[in-house]
């Protein structure tokens, strides 16, 4: 498939807001409490970063849509349709993530549960996210529940670290337990996504030219595909990039976003630099955008058996 | 219920893509707007079109044969396309089983077209809708135009009487005595997906009595 930036910045976005808004309502609700004032700037500051950030995450998904301006209508096949049902569960999480700034800021009581609500709505978002891409059968490298996993576990190490590079400033008793929960998510992260490397590299394809063209005949070339010029059918399945590229993004993101992150997030925590954790931010996510992008360009798409040969 | 469907003649196509025309001239022409055609004479062309003739080689030199391949929407009885589209501009009608996009309510999100594993549908960069074959439904149903030519434009053009049209639920159809004499098949039946078009398949030439011909 043709990685498409607006949903890579929308998934990566959002994820880091979900993980993030885990962080915050974990310490808000199992943490020693803090003085009113540290906790309305640190709870109900945090939350409105999580704000931000799904919110810049919803921006760039307008930048996917052909008619941006009838984006209303695509809340209303939730029944069916897992997109419809993350258009719901984006709104929902900024929703929800902005009234526990509000309640944090305006010192309610309920807060926490509110939190509690907002957490519901991530882990739902996150549901709704991957099932987009798992629910599609026969794009074998997105059917499994290793896509789940994979964005839950990026999602959570993202929010983490930005947690602990969010508390370094604003509550740094709390740095060393958000970077402990970094390092988890990082490392089971990387377990799962070497398991679902290892596993699409073994993949089956599904579909064989013979099964697409209903040729019993194993040998099959294609001699031309209708058109001489691009089609929508070329630009959308293909990503266009040769395979050193894509062995390439494979290492940048492998390196980035798990040793290269963890290494800036020792070294912050070893100084107690507030920088070098805003710094593992910065590098882990490049490293996230590298991988989002390897998951679109590695889903090997069937309809790619009709379009091998322009002539 | 009907199910209107194309059955396709893998003998006899030519592969002259007079349906393709004959479908982009209809489709084009239209209330629902003009398809894209971008970039007509310049060096790359990119349009939309809703049937493609493909060409395939089949076997090994010199035991081979050229396959001619049109291919549209195949109108699944199943269609993965319709659940998938978050505003229900994607839907299989009940009367005849023909899957369309309401273009007013397409977003353009291009989800149903990733839902799809024929590569059926395309993107029109002009109107930034989903755009796919309609099997010429203001055609079939057109009452302003001869019985006789009530039919997809595809059909009506092909010189060599490759496409047959009809009710693949009704036993009794032109389709589908064709589809239960001639060994009818579906594309990637792995899927699930129980396309209503079918395709005839190749006889080889060795099995046809020279005699009878």
């Amino acid at each position: 498939m043709k990685p498409a930036w607006s949903v890579i910045f929308l998934t990566t976005l959002c994820g880091m807001a979900q993980g993030l808004m885990l962080a915050l309502v974990g310490a808000d609700a199992f943490g020693a409490a803090l003085e009113p004032a540290a906790a309305r700037r640190f709870f109900g500051g945090g939350a409105l970063l999580c704000v931000a950030l799904a919110g810049l995450g919803l921006f760039a998904s307008f930048f996917h849509l052909g008619r941006p301006e009838r984006f209303w209508r695509s809340a209303a096949m939730w029944r069916t349709s897992w997109l419809s049902r993350e258009v719901i569960a984006v709104p929902a999480f900024i929703a929800t993530a902005a009234w526990y700034a509000w309640a944090h800021h305006s010192g309610q009581a309920y807060a926490t549960a509110v939190g509690f609500l907002c957490v519901a709505c991530a882990l739902a978002l996150w549901v709704c996210t991957a099932m987009i891409y798992a629910c599609l059968r026969f794009i074998r490298e997105w059917a499994s529940p290793f896509t789940l996993a994979n964005f839950v576990l990026l999602g959570c190490a993202s929010g983490f670290t930005a947690a602990s590079a969010w508390a370094a400033w604003m509550a740094p008793h709390w740095v060393p337990a958000y970077l402990l929960a970094a390092y988890a998510a990082l490392a089971a992260g990387l377990a799962v996504r070497l398991l679902m490397l290892r596993r699409n590299v073994r993949l089956r394809p599904g579909s064989t030219l013979q099964s697409a063209l209903g040729v019993r005949n194993p040998k099959i070339a294609q001699k031309s595909m209708g058109a001489m010029g691009g089609t929508f059918n070329t630009r959308e399945f293909f990503h266009g990039r040769s395979a050193a590229v894509i062995r390439c993004v494979r290492w940048v993101f492998l390196l980035l976003l798990f040793p290269g992150s963890a290494l800036l997030l020792a070294l912050g925590q070893l100084r107690t630099s507030g920088a070098l954790l805003a710094a593992a931010l910065a590098v882990q996510y490049l490293g996230l955008l590298a991988e989002r992008w390897f998951f679109f360009a590695q889903a090997n798409h069937p309809q790619n058996l009709y379009y091998q040969v322009i002539s | 219920m009907t199910q209107l469907a194309l059955v396709i003649d893998l003998n006899v196509c030519v592969g002259c893509h007079a349906c393709v025309t004959s479908c982009k001239q209809w489709n084009t022409s239209g209330s629902a707007g003009p398809l894209e055609d971008a970039n007509p004479y310049g060096a790359s062309p990119s349009g939309t079109f809703f049937n493609r003739v493909q060409t395939f080689e089949v076997g090994e030199f010199p035991l081979t044969e050229t396959l001619h391949f049109p291919k549209s929407c195949l109108h699944c009885e199943d269609p993965p396309c319709v659940p998938v589209c978050p505003t229900g501009a994607s839907y299989k009608r009940k009367e005849d089983g023909i899957v369309l996009v309401d273009y007013d309510k397409c977003i353009g999100c291009k989800y149903c077209s990733w839902a799809c594993p024929y590569g059926a549908r395309e993107l029109d960069e002009g109107r930034k809708v989903m755009t796919k074959c309609t099997l010429c439904v203001d055609r079939i149903h057109n009452h302003a135009l001869p019985e006789n030519e009530r039919k997809p434009a595809c059909v009506m053009a092909c010189p060599t009487n490759a496409r047959l049209f009809g009710d693949v639920h009704d036993e009794d159809s032109e389709v589908s005595q064709a589809i239960r004499e001639r060994g009818g098949y579906t594309l990637m039946p792995e899927w699930g997906t129980r396309p209503a078009n079918h395709y005839l398949p190749r006889r080889l030439a060795s099995l046809i009595d020279e005699a009878k011909l």
